[in-house]
């Protein structure tokens, strides 16, 4: 009977290494809570959402705690993220999954993994170098912007969405793909109308899988957004620098004491909530895909 | 529009879009990696790879900063790899179909998805003041093991699902116990998956900055001890650049780096091929 | 009737709610070669697979009656899975080597219950490999993988594996339903030898198969046992119309 207990005590120490992901989250969210939440409840989470200044450190008067700018900042290089990679990527996509001959199937494959492995500094590295100094001398501006940090973060967000689009796109039955070819329409047609259709649902839950990760990415942005907590004006200008949530709370954690702190793990708290109910949604229509397909 | 131009005339210009597409692709990968290359390989040579930095990092070698990354590494692979794999086989092999499980699994996806600066500041919170481990080797390691985690449990629990029920059934056939067979068979097959999946881990946590902002320090000294603090070479390059000390040392940095993260998946890649060519059956 | 190894009493099992075995009452002689015929979905091999509690593995499957091996019901609270697979072996339906050498396929059960010595293993796997028509073919070759072995070889290194353990049963589910004529030759020889030794129990979609290895037949029939007796009285004169049905080729 030694033998079943070993076994047991096995089991259970395999337990615990799988139940040691759920303690991290809950620790996680402890922490966050426990350091974030006074400064919340005590500015009112309207005003700490909503508000419009950041001016932890006042030289006259109370500082302010509003983290607003931030909030749309980090949505506006997401969704203009989003706006570059999506078309482009779908189109990557699309040439993998259904025109590329086989050299150019693995050269671009194995690209897109390079791609992948580019640790994010270095990208935000040569955003800094190429493409600021670009934006300002052709395009005006200051060159930090939301134009800059949507590239970087496109770039990045490109290898994520060219490889679930192409599994999506790979995924669709080959018999509706020989049906509408056989019924004498071009590739192209059948592409746009049978395929792409088809693998609407997986390639939805990638676009928005590439959201959260944008938002949730830091160094990237943070060396070329400019990182002034304003909200651009005109707010269509997509050449005014931004703060988004992540750069903030980088920037200033090094520094930061007290209060100030707090307003930085409570902008960590916001950032979690966003990233994690965009996460669930993604799953959400990833598992529905399956259910489909099964 | 369709009106205007025959279905024949839109399906080659769509090929010429998605031709030039791949293209632009290409390039954009081309000048990042090519502009790197060009702008730091005058950078590269003995003394700035084994040298120590002086001026802040603006002259001198980055030696503390890899030797700083390779024991995060290490620290990071030494915790989760085991935990990983553990959590992987509870996942696949023993999990009943409970809400306890469907509730690790929740655990691991939403870690999973918990951004790197927010790891960077409970990693600070919990283990740099809380746990008392300061700015440290220990603590931006842990912090980069929150990160892996999800990641190695993932790609193992993926390999192990792949090992046929065959081999399973043959072991305990042969009155193996449910531990035996997972040791004895089902964990060697899954190996070379494993491998690759925790190779792979590596590759994303070295180029992790965020991560280890608030946790693993900035000092530029040779680190001693696991509590002693360090700056990684992603850190590194990032203060180099935004701090403007030194563009020319951020170049070589980054190739130092670049050629890390491809090595590291250039060895993944050589593991599958190599356990490809054995373990292929029929 | 030769003495009993293993005897089914009102053997009942289901799957969630569909009842696969039906009131199951037999015997099965000691080292004696017992098949076990019917049509697809008969439930044979789930029969069979009961005698080493090989279901267990599957959810939601549930057993009544009783199913005594020396003197213990197999589905008894306090009955040790792995000893009782130690004494009931099986051989599956596809030839299932490990991903490893010859050698250690075949020392791999001696290993897991304790046999460390190299002099020992080398027995164990000289004698299991002779006993199962494999030593002339491999062993020159024992470290080579054992994926690297035809079908036919692949079988008879997992019947190898199989008698290494030392059982007194060894259970085949449809054992040659993946190999070519001449393996499958082979293989029905070795059932004929290994009967000396072994109590063996035959699943086979197989008549012929059936016809020439076994002593005794059971005909299975959507779950229930239709006839059981000496192969010869089966075949040659069965009780049982659907019997007679089967084996005459008008159904299956």
């Amino acid at each position: 009977m030694n033998r079943k207990i070993s076994e047991k005590l096995i089991e259970m120490l395999l337990f615990a290494s799988a139940a040691t992901a759920i303690i991290i989250v809950a620790l996680i969210l402890i922490f966050l809570v426990k350091e974030g939440l006074p400064i919340i409840t005590k500015v009112g989470i309207i005003d700490f959402c909503l508000g419009m200044r950041w001016n932890p450190i006042a030289m006259v008067g109370d500082p302010t705690y509003g983290i607003f700018p931030m909030i749309v900042g980090s949505f506006y290089v997401a969704i203009g993220s989003l706006v570059l990679a999506v078309p482009f990527g779908i189109a990557c996509a699309v040439f993998l999954a259904e025109i590329a001959p086989s050299w150019a199937r693995s050269l671009l494959k194995h690209s897109i993994e390079l791609l992948v492995g580019i640790p994010s500094v270095i990208l935000g590295f040569v955003g800094l170098v190429l493409l600021v100094p670009f934006i300002k001398d052709h395009l005006g501006g200051w060159g930090f912007s939301i134009l800059a940090s949507s590239i970087i973060l496109a770039i990045m967000a490109l290898p994520r969405i060219i490889s679930i689009s192409d599994d999506a796109i790979r995924a669709v039955p080959m018999d509706y793909r020989d049906a509408s070819l056989a019924l004498g329409a071009t590739h192209w047609y059948t592409i746009r109308k049978v395929i792409l259709p088809s693998a609407r649902s997986g390639i939805v839950a990638a676009v928005i899988l590439a959201m959260a990760t944008s938002i949730g990415e830091t160094m990237a942005v943070l060396m070329v957004a400019g990182n002034v907590s304003m909200l651009p004006s005109p707010i269509y200008d997509i050449l005014d620098p931004v703060r988004p949530m992540t750069s903030n709370i980088a920037l200033e954690m090094s520094y930061a004491t007290g209060d100030h702190a707090c307003a930085l793990f409570a902008t960590g708290i916001v950032l979690f909530i966003v990233v994690a109910v965009l996460n669930a949604i993604s799953h959400r229509a990833l598992k529905s895909r399956m259910g489909v397909e099964r | 529009m369709s009106a205007l131009i025959s279905p024949v005339t839109a399906d080659k210009a769509a090929k010429v879009v998605l031709w030039a597409s791949a293209g632009i692709a290409l390039l954009i990968l081309a000048v990042i990696l090519g502009y790197i290359v060009v702008q730091g390989v005058h950078v590269i040579s003995l003394s700035f790879l084994l040298g120590s930095p002086r001026l802040s990092g603006a002259e001198g070698g980055i030696l503390p900063a890899i030797v700083g990354t390779f024991w995060l590494m290490v620290v990071a692979m030494l915790s989760s790899v085991p935990i990983g794999i553990g959590a992987a086989i509870y996942l696949a092999e023993y999990a009943p179909k409970s809400a306890v499980t469907a509730v690790i699994s929740f655990g691991v996806e939403c870690l999973a998805g918990v951004p790197s600066i927010v790891i960077g500041l409970f990693g600070y919170a919990f283990l740099s003041i809380y746990l008392g481990f300061g700015f440290s080797v220990l603590s931006g390691g842990l912090a980069l093991m929150f990160m892996v985690l999800p990641w190695i449990v993932r790609v193992s629990e993926e390999s192990i699902k792949t090992v046929p029920n065959a081999f399973r059934e043959a072991s305990l056939a042969l009155g193996a116990t449910k531990w035996q067979t997972v040791r004895r068979v089902v964990i060697p097959s899954a190996i070379p998956g494993i491998t690759t999946g925790v190779i792979l881990g590596i590759g994303k946590a070295i180029g992790e900055t965020a991560v280890i902002m608030f946790t693993a320090g900035s000092s530029l000294l040779m680190p001693m001890s696991l509590f002693d603090p360090v700056r990684a070479l992603p850190y590194h390059i990032y203060i180099l650049a935004s701090e403007g000390i030194s563009d020319p040392m951020a170049y070589g940095s980054s190739i130092v780096l670049l050629v890390m993260v491809l090595a590291i998946n250039l060895a993944a890649i050589a593991i599958q091929r190599h356990y490809g060519r054995h373990y292929v059956r029929n | 009737m030769s003495e009993i190894e293993i005897e089914s009493k009102d053997l009942n099992l289901w799957y969630g709610t569909a009842q696969a075995l039906k009131e199951i009452t037999m015997a099965v002689p000691t080292k004696k070669v017992t098949a076990i015929i019917g049509p697809s979905g008969c439930g044979k091999s789930t029969f069979i697979r009961c005698i080493n509690r090989m279901n267990d593995l599957i959810k939601d499957c549930r057993v009544t009656g009783e199913l005594l091996f020396e003197g213990m019901n197999i589905y008894d609270r306090d009955v040790d899975v792995v000893t009782l697979r130690k004494k009931i072996g099986m051989v599956f339906q596809k030839p299932n080597p490990f991903p490893m050498s010859i050698y250690d396929n075949v020392a791999y059960g001696p290993r897991l219950h304790g046999v460390k010595e190299r002099e020992e293993l080398d027995r164990i796997v000289e004698v299991s490999l002779k006993a199962a028509a494999l030593w002339d073919e491999v062993s020159e070759i024992p470290d080579r993988s054992a994926l690297g072995l035809s079908g036919g070889q692949q079988q008879r290194l997992c019947i190898a594996r199989t008698l290494a353990v030392e059982p007194n049963v060894v259970l085949f589910d449809e054992p040659c339903s993946a190999l070519d004529p001449i393996s499958t030759a082979k293989i029905e020889d070795l059932i004929n030898n290994l009967k000396r030794d072994y109590t063996i129990v035959i699943v086979t979609h197989n008549m012929q198969q059936a016809a020439r290895v076994s002593d005794y037949t059971a005909f299975f029939l959507l779950g229930e046992i239709i006839e059981f007796g000496k192969t010869k009285q089966i075949f040659e004169m069965p009780d049982k119309k659907s019997t007679e049905d089967y084996i005459t080729g008008r159904f299956g």
